[in-house]
């Protein structure tokens, strides 16, 4: 070996492989504006559409009049319920197995929802025709209270579903009743509580809000009717399951449909689902021949294209009375709004809400989930997490700090003493999850070394009293989370959308000269999957990164996939992306024993390279396995190095974390401001620490709104009252508070990297955190629980019925 | 007016917004309408030596204004504005949405205020929206682009 041969360390680095804070391919067109999103698109003699929308909640539809819209210069069409009747597709199926409208036939059931879609030659003619079609209503009695929905005297909402006494889910008990879902063991929680020494009861209520990415739900549909063939492009978190939905219900043959999702401004859960844009603008440029534009604007996001949350949980636990937890029993009503259209796997109607146990070693549990009808919009979505883990996670979190309230224990005693333990993972939990690994105790014990938490408690005792004494007129609060997430869905045997199973797939080909294109059934929003993906392979294959090319997005290209959602891309998609470059490795095994004219057995991987086991110096490099491929391969192989891999998970991953919050709250104002955030992630094996630490800080923000200030809320008529940036809370640099980060690593047991997948979890552990904090500053004065979003407003209504402002 | 450099002279309708002028007639899309009610900000220019958003201004108001976006901030040999390389460098992005918007205004705050403290980043950025980062990378993407045009090495701001 000469000077100039690098060493293994630094042939190690040149890959930017797992590890590596690798900056991202994505930026180098986003910071030029050259990123191209589905509004950049500008297709010869594209149409663009607009949607008349209802004022009412709840309305008959009396006449529409499309006269004066179609008399605007411009306007080429109106589309309304009567013309796609006859196409069967004035209703669409959800994911969830219900229906939605499309455009609405003979009722309106929620504010703003689509009644008429105006089709013209530029934005502004459609907007013009939309003003102008003219709708009569007869305004009905509105129902916005999930508690309400089930009376015997509530509003009949959903006449279409009238005398249907069974759902996609089981039975239904009431007009505006989805569906009934139960888990665990009914009686033995039963039990439990009878046996308890101590419980706790408490209705948890996790407010409606939603995802608002920065760029709204758009796409532009393109029929070619020589061809007989449609390509849309669109804002879409899960292109293929988009193209089978499109082909189903257009009966478009899934081949001659081309699904396409360029660059998407965030999405958080918000574009995963189908709406009736999509379906109007496939629609439209069937009619026209022409493509056909359809742009959200800020108001139709917020108030009609998934909504997250809505869920009411009345929570108990029982406990010792020294503490340990003995049994959970929680009772859901989730509001679906107008159409059940939740984008859940099919089996689970309430999403895996039954992770409800948390980081717990509850013996025993009950869950049930009863969803309702109500005259908001439809929807249901994952925001930034997996299936209803977050309303879990703020339920057992926020219950766990009223038991240990009742208990007289310091919050984080008591979490600690409940934890599920090191060895007793695989645990399976009493709701019938299998937690694949973790580790709490490390994970809790360094957050509250590092963040000196008997200190802080210690400050806060002072002044407390400080406060009693009516030295100070501020509250200080001391939030304590630990979450654990179950993500990657998810397995075949009980994972599916649409009966298509859950796993997703990468094709990776590796070119002459050693380069490399992989494709993916996912799509980033944000999440840098250009990047890190690569990391995977370079890893994996011994090639560097930055001669990865990472394509997703295209469903003629892609393998099939199911998309970016619940934080399965890594688990799931980053999982068949090193089982694919494990198959391609295998093949460069042989080639190179062919060529080193020794056996397989007697190679050795090193990095980059096959070499001859005991005798370094001979050796292949990927590099030149990859042309080699393409001229000497050993005789009866196929030249070529390509692989794709569809990856079944065996199990879903969960990660985890422990977040400490300190909080302080001026009384007479309400005003509240974090002093600190620490938050401690396990997602398992690291691919990209600063993407990772940027999709923490992300997910914190976005927990940070949530918790503080974010509603979808609706007055008592069902008017939708925050409906724009004006009234719906997007935290700016201001407020947001700064993040510290660290982690533990405790690998998937299962996965072939071990990684576990973190976008979603500083939402699931951030939202409680804040809960948590707020509470825990009024709880010396007897408060218990007082509800989210924790805005100036509502933080000084709880100190005034506490008695503060006298 | 003048749109990154180059003089631009159209006819158009009196309610065209200057954005979807930007975008619809000059084809630069860097400029994104995310809220239409001038809260997010990922519309935003510079103009006249101001940050405007350009979703709730008419493109006649702006007639004979001096432009500067996205597309005009890197050099004409290609090479990357400071703020550009350090919106990378310190992973000031992830979706890229607000990007183009928040480089802008950033390029106005720094031109106002070469050497500002963190509070003043924050106070300066307000009214451009991120729902991806949590603004504190993209603080010190700002921070690295002023210590690079003073000259001095980037020290991010003292926690």
């Amino acid at each position: 070996m000469n000077e100039m041969t690098p060493t293994r360390e630094e042939r190690a680095e040149r890959l930017e492989g797992l590890g590596c804070k690798r900056k991202r391919v994505e930026d180098i067109r986003f910071v030029q504006g050259k990123g191209s999103y589905v509004d950049d698109l500008r297709l010869p003699n594209m149409l663009y559409g607009d949607f008349t929308r209802s004022p009412h909640p709840h309305a008959r539809i009396k006449k529409i009049d499309t006269t004066k819209a179609k008399a605007v210069p411009g306007v080429l069409a109106v589309l309304t319920a009567a013309d796609l009747k006859p196409l069967n597709l004035h209703y669409m199926p959800t994911l969830a197995g219900d229906v939605a409208a499309v455009l609405a036939e003979d009722k309106v059931l929620y504010q703003n929802q689509e009644v008429a879609f105006v089709v013209a030659e530029s934005q502004y003619a459609a907007a013009d025709g939309a003003e102008l079609v003219e709708v009569e209503y007869e305004p009905l009695t509105a129902n916005v209270d999930p508690f309400k929905a089930m009376a015997p005297d509530a509003p009949l909402l959903r006449e279409d579903l009238k005398d249907k006494t069974s759902g996609a889910h089981g039975p239904r008990k009431h007009h505006n009743h989805v569906f009934t879902w139960q888990m665990g063991d009914k009686d033995g929680t039963d039990a439990a509580f009878r046996k308890a020494d101590v419980s706790i009861k408490e209705v948890i209520s996790y407010q409606r809000v939603h995802p608002c990415p920065l760029e709204t739900c758009q796409c532009v549909a393109s029929f070619d009717k020589v061809r007989g063939e449609l390509t849309v492009w669109g804002t879409f978190q899960a292109p293929h399951v988009i193209r089978t939905v499109a082909s189903l219900i257009s009966k478009i043959p899934e081949h001659k449909i081309h699904v396409i999702a360029p660059d998407i401004g965030g999405g958080f859960g918000n574009k995963v689902g189908a709406y009736p844009g999509y379906i109007c603008a496939i629609v439209a440029s069937i009619v026209t021949g022409l493509p056909v534009k359809w742009v959200e604007d800020r108001i139709e996001n917020l108030s009609t294209t998934a909504f997250a949350r809505d869920y009411h949980m009345t929570t108990e636990i029982a406990a010792t009375r020294d503490g340990k937890v003995t049994g959970l029993r929680v009772y859901t009503i989730a509001d679906h709004g107008a159409f059940d259209a939740c984008a859940d796997p099919s089996k689970w109607p309430a999403g895996f809400f039954n992770i409800v146990t948390g980081s717990y070693d509850f013996p025993v549990a009950h869950v049930t989930v009863d969803g309702v009808y109500s005259n908001k919009a439809p929807g249901g979505v994952a925001y930034r997490c997996s299936f209803r883990v977050t309303e879990a996670a703020y339920c057992i979190e926020r219950a766990m700090d009223i038991l240990a309230q009742k208990l007289g224990m310091d919050p984080a005693d008591l979490r600690m003493k409940n934890f599920i333990k090191r060895e007793q993972f695989p645990y399976t939990s009493a709701l019938g999850w299998e937690y694949d690994s973790g580790d709490y105790h490390t994970a809790m014990k360094k957050a509250m070394d590092t963040v000196g938490y008997a200190k802080l408690r210690e400050e806060q005792r002072t002044r407390q009293e400080a406060f009693k004494r009516g030295e100070t007129r501020e509250l200080m609060g001391i939030g304590v989370a630990f979450f654990t997430e179950i993500v990657g869905a998810g397995p075949s045997r009980n994972c599916d959308i649409l009966g298509i199973a859950m796993f997703d797939s990468a094709e990776i080909r590796i070119h002459p000269t050693g380069s490399v294109i992989a494709r993916l059934g996912t799509k980033s929003q944000g999440q840098g999957h250009e990047t890190t993906y690569a990391q995977i392979i370079a890893s994996e294959l011994g090639l560097p990164a930055a001669d990865v090319t990472v394509e997703e997005g295209n469903t003629d290209t892609a393998p099939y996939g199911l998309g970016t959602y619940g934080s399965r891309s890594t688990p799931v998609s980053g999982a068949a992306t090193a089982m694919a470059a494990r198959k391609i490795k295998a093949k460069a095994q042989m080639i190179a024993a062919h060529m080193l004219e020794v056996h397989e057995d007697d190679l050795e991987w090193d990095i980059d390279r096959f070499s001859v086991k005991g005798n370094p110096e001979r050796f292949k490099t990927m590099k030149d396995l990859a042309w080699a491929a393409y001229n000497s391969v050993p005789p009866g192989l196929e030249p070529g190095l390509e692989a794709v891999s569809y990856y079944d998970p065996p199990n879903m991953t969960y990660p985890f974390g422990a977040y400490i919050c300190v909080i302080d709250i001026d009384v007479d104002t309400g005003v509240s401001k974090v002093r600190r955030f620490y938050a401690l992630d396990d997602c398992g094996t690291r691919i990209n620490p600063m993407i990772i630490e940027g999709q923490i800080h992300g997910g914190l923000t976005e927990a940070f709104g949530i918790a503080m200030g974010q509603e979808i809320r609706y007055d008592e008529a069902g008017n939708v009252v925050t409906a724009s940036l004006l009234d719906y809370f997007l935290p700016t640099a201001v407020e947001t508070p700064k993040w510290e980060t660290d982690w533990t690593t405790t690998p998937s047991p299962h996965h072939p990297i071990g990684a576990k997948g973190v976008g979603e979890s500083p939402n699931v552990g951030g939202v409680p955190c804040f809960a948590n904090a707020v509470n825990d500053a009024f709880k010396f004065l007897g408060s218990t629980h007082i509800p989210m979003p924790h805005d100036a407003w509502r933080t000084w209504v709880a100190a005034e019925k506490l008695g503060l402002h006298t | 007016m003048t749109v990154n450099g180059k003089a631009v002279e159209r006819l158009v309708e009196p309610r065209l917004l200057l954005i979807h002028f930007l975008r619809d007639e000059l084809n630069l899309t860097g400029p994104h309408v995310g809220c239409d009610t001038s809260h997010c900000g990922a519309c935003t220019v510079d103009l006249d030596g101001r940050s405007v958003k350009s979703c709730t201004m008419f493109a006649v108001q702006a007639a004979g204004a001096e432009i500067l976006t996205i597309e005009g901030m890197a050099a004409p040999d290609g090479a990357l504005h400071a703020l550009q390389e350090g919106f990378r460098e310190m992973h000031g992005l992830q979706c890229g949405f607000c990007t183009p918007g928040m480089i802008l205004r950033a390029y106005r705050l720094l031109k106002e205020n070469p050497a500002p403290s963190e509070e003043e980043i924050r106070a300066g950025i307000a009214g451009n929206l991120c729902r991806c980062t949590g603004y504190q990378n993209i603080v010190k993407a700002i921070q690295y682009a002023a210590a690079k045009a003073a000259g001095t090495p980037f020290k991010e701001a003292a926690e």
